[in-house]
């Protein structure tokens, strides 16, 4: 048996839950920070983000080190590629919630128009999203990871309604163009956040599934 | 393109005595391909692939049941002559074991004994073996010279160039690294690429990194049986017997 | 100030030296013990070489080695001598050899380990062990008497062929053991036949263990003389002519050794310590001659 080998596979799928709990985190404060205009949370949710940029450096080296000494094959070559991956997302994922806070704080400062009614929809159904692909993770549950992959397109058409928000408010009030653009982007990096969490689903499903599929 | 099937094997049983050493071995061996076969010790993979050019013979008390077809020929019929059958299925070993002779002479042995007399033709033979085993160049100026002064890995290649001389179809190589250093072994894995162009190479292989790096398809043994047999790059990334996963993420046992 | 007292200083460890070997009385004394024996070994050798060197020296002459002792001519030689030697040496290889090679060869090439095999070597074995003279006495009889030979070369030959084979088989056999199994897989691998394989790998391979067969043989016949005496006979003419040389091997000759013995019973010391000095240069060559043959024919070798 290979102890050593299967210690720093055991290293690595604790250091990949806890990335993913720290940008779980991450989001879900940021989410919070944006409906409640809370400055000072999302003033801790950016510096966060160096935590979570320094776990996707560790997981990395993890990899790299099993890759140099261990060889791997079969199922752990595909866990080991399938981190490699999937912690870039999540990394991905990390900075947007460090983008989103940082509007945050710009538009705590203005009136926020109430008719970008679907933003708040997409940031419960992005977080959803997000906690489901890393518990299929975990879980190595592939059908969980598959019904993430469905819902992308959840949050895909919620960016359309909210951009139609965002259009709706700029031709009603032509002063709230800087807020709506703001909302926009926000709306844009819920929207990347589906499908970073899409890819983390898809790499779930490469790694653990037992035939190659097309993903 | 689909590539013909050299070798058929189907339902093969091997005893040594009493001892049942391969069980029903079924497999189709593609022309002009590496087919590495892989397994801990005593697996049954060299006796596999000394039962292909019949070199179990030589041993006593070794029953064979089943069918062994070279070119849809039975290698096992009873007017075949081993002779010929070792002139078209060749074979490397282990252990460089280059004839206490010169180097020409080496190469020239096999096709001395097929009946090649004339000069011209053999020096255009150790020629012609010596390059197809990527070693002319560097024993060029000592042909004359005993064989038994090369490296272990220039040895080894001389032994390819030998068993190339007689030109088979068909190379057996048992083992044919474990004895080397790792600059000579990736000679010889990149001579494989260049050999599989104009046969059909068979390899056992103990380095699991080799059958991925050097074979189109590889066979998993495990105690006598064949317990897989798939493209290598399916059986390393995607393996379907649990057997075979766990021996190749070195989980076995 | 309290606690700086209670820290404990690391022992310091007790130095030990490792120049101790002139206290190892033991092995002083099995070290001269050796050079003792491996002295004495070397002064009796280099002794009894200068004594015969120093009795026989003077005797030996171009004359001594060109004549026969002749009391009409008045001359004393042993050129009869060394002439028999070399029918007797000649006449027993052609024969002793390719028997000797060939029992070898098929003992272990051919022959499936079991009760035969294991019969016909222990044979061997205790053939090599026999005392000469019951050699010299199953030769007289059976060669002599009933084939009806006499007292002829020819018996002496054949009497010495059964005694030297033992040493041809059992060289070339442990000769032929010593070929690495690859080599015959390796001819085998690419089609060869097994004889055709014995002839150009293993014969050639085993070489160096033949020759030193067949040169050790050469030393016993050289220094034979209880076996010979009653079948080879102890004549000492040369052939008259070079008619007469098949013819002599019909006649009775005896070898510079059984020439040796007589002299030494005629009481002849002179010339028994002349024929000594001829002997001890004869085997010196054969010796070397073992060496270099061996050397020249080791197919390992060659690769440096």
């Amino acid at each position: 048996m290979r102890t050593k080998f299967q210690e720093q596979l055991d290293i690595l799928n604790k250091d990949l839950m806890n990335m993913g709990a720290l940008i779980e985190k991450s989001i879900e404060d940021a989410v919070d920070a944006l409906m409640k205009k809370d400055i000072d949370k999302a003033k801790k949710v950016m510096d966060g983000d160096t935590v979570i940029d320094n776990e996707e450096k560790k997981i990395h080296n993890i990899c790299f080190n099993i890759l140099m000494q261990q060889q791997p094959v079969a199922k752990d070559l595909r866990l080991v590629s399938a981190a490699m991956k999937m912690v870039t997302d999540m990394e991905r994922i990390g900075d947007h919630a460090s983008d989103i806070s940082e509007i945050t704080i710009f538009l705590a400062k203005k009136p926020l128009d109430g008719r970008a009614k679907h933003i708040d929809r997409m940031a419960t159904e992005t977080v959803k999203m997000l906690i489901e692909s890393i518990e299929a993770f975990i879980d190595k549950d592939i059908e969980k990871a598959r019904s993430v992959i469905k819902n992308d397109d959840i949050i895909d058409s919620l960016f359309l309604k909210t951009k139609q928000d965002v259009i709706d408010m700029i031709s009603d009030n032509r002063n709230s163009g800087e807020v709506a653009t703001d909302i926009l982007m926000i709306a844009k990096y819920f929207e990347r956040i589906g499908d970073h969490a899409t890819n983390i689903a898809e790499w779930v499903i490469y790694a653990y599934s037992d035939t190659a599929e097309e993903i | 393109m689909e590539k013909q099937t050299k070798i058929k094997v189907r339902n093969l049983d091997l005893f040594y005595g009493a001892n049942h050493a391969l069980k029903n071995v079924n497999m189709d061996i593609k022309e002009k391909s590496v087919t590495a076969f892989i397994g801990p010790s005593g697996c049954g993979k060299s006796t596999f692939l000394k039962t292909l050019n019949r070199m179990n013979d030589l041993v006593d008390s070794v029953k064979i049941d089943g069918l062994v077809e070279l070119d849809n020929e039975n290698i096992y019929g009873e007017d075949v002559d081993t002779t010929l059958l070792r002139k078209k299925i060749g074979m490397v070993f282990q252990q460089p074991n280059p004839f206490p002779m010169s180097i020409y002479d080496n190469i020239a042995y096999g096709p001395r004994v097929h009946g090649i007399k004339d000069k011209n033709k053999l020096d255009r033979i150790v020629e012609e073996s010596l390059r197809g085993a990527a070693i002319f160049d560097e024993v060029k100026d000592r042909l004359k010279k005993s064989a038994l002064g090369l490296s272990g890995g220039q040895q080894q290649r001389i032994c390819i160039a030998r068993a190339l001389a007689v030109q088979p179809d068909v190379l057996l190589m048992d083992e044919p690294t474990s004895a080397l250093d790792p600059i000579s072994t990736a000679k010889i894995e990149e001579l494989m690429d260049e050999l599989k162009k104009k046969y059909t190479v068979v390899v056992v292989t103990h380095n699991m990194q080799q059958a991925v790096r050097v074979s189109d398809e590889t066979a998993f043994f495990l105690v006598g049986e064949m317990v897989e047999f798939n493209r290598t790059k399916d059986l390393f990334a995607y393996p379907k017997d649990k057997r075979t996963e766990d021996y190749i993420t070195g989980r076995f046992g | 100030m309290d606690s700086q007292a209670t820290v404990v200083m690391p022992q310091e460890k007790v130095k030990s030296s490792i120049a101790k070997k002139k206290q190892r009385k033991k092995d002083i004394l099995a070290y001269i013990a050796v050079y003792l024996s491996a002295t004495l070994a070397v002064a009796l050798l280099v002794g009894i070489i200068s004594y015969v060197l120093f009795k026989g020296a003077r005797v030996v002459n171009i004359s001594f080695l060109t004549h026969v002792t002749s009391f009409l001519d008045g001359t004393v030689g042993i050129a009869g001598n060394i002439v028999n030697t070399l029918y007797l040496i000649v006449m027993t290889m052609v024969i002793a050899t390719p028997i000797g090679v060939g029992a070898a060869v098929y003992l272990n090439e051919y022959a499936k380990p079991g009760k035969l095999v294991s019969i016909i070597e222990f044979a061997i074995e205790t053939l090599a062990g026999i005392p000469s003279i019951i050699f010299g006495l199953f030769g007289m009889v059976f060669f002599g008497a009933t084939f009806g030979l006499g007292y002829s070369l020819w018996t002496g030959a054949l009497t010495m062929v059964l005694m030297v084979l033992p040493l041809v088989t059992k060289n070339t056999k442990e000769a032929l053991k010593t070929v690495p199994d690859s080599y015959r897989v390796g001819a085998i691998g690419l089609g060869t036949g097994k004889w055709h394989m014995i002839r150009t790998i293993l014969l050639p391979s085993a070489m160096p263990g033949i020759i030193t067969g067949v040169i050790l043989a050469i030393g016993r016949i050289v220094g034979e003389s209880a076996a010979l005496l009653f079948t080879a006979g102890s004549a000492k003419i040369l052939p008259a002519s070079f008619n007469d040389l098949l013819e002599k091997t019909m006649q009775s000759g005896g070898t510079l050794t059984i020439q040796l013995y007589l002299s030494m019973s005629k009481g002849e010391y002179d010339i028994a310590f002349g024929i000594a000095v001829v002997l001890l240069v004869i085997v010196l060559e054969i010796n070397i001659l073992t060496k270099v043959l061996a050397n020249k024919f080791d197919l390992n070798k060659k690769a440096k």
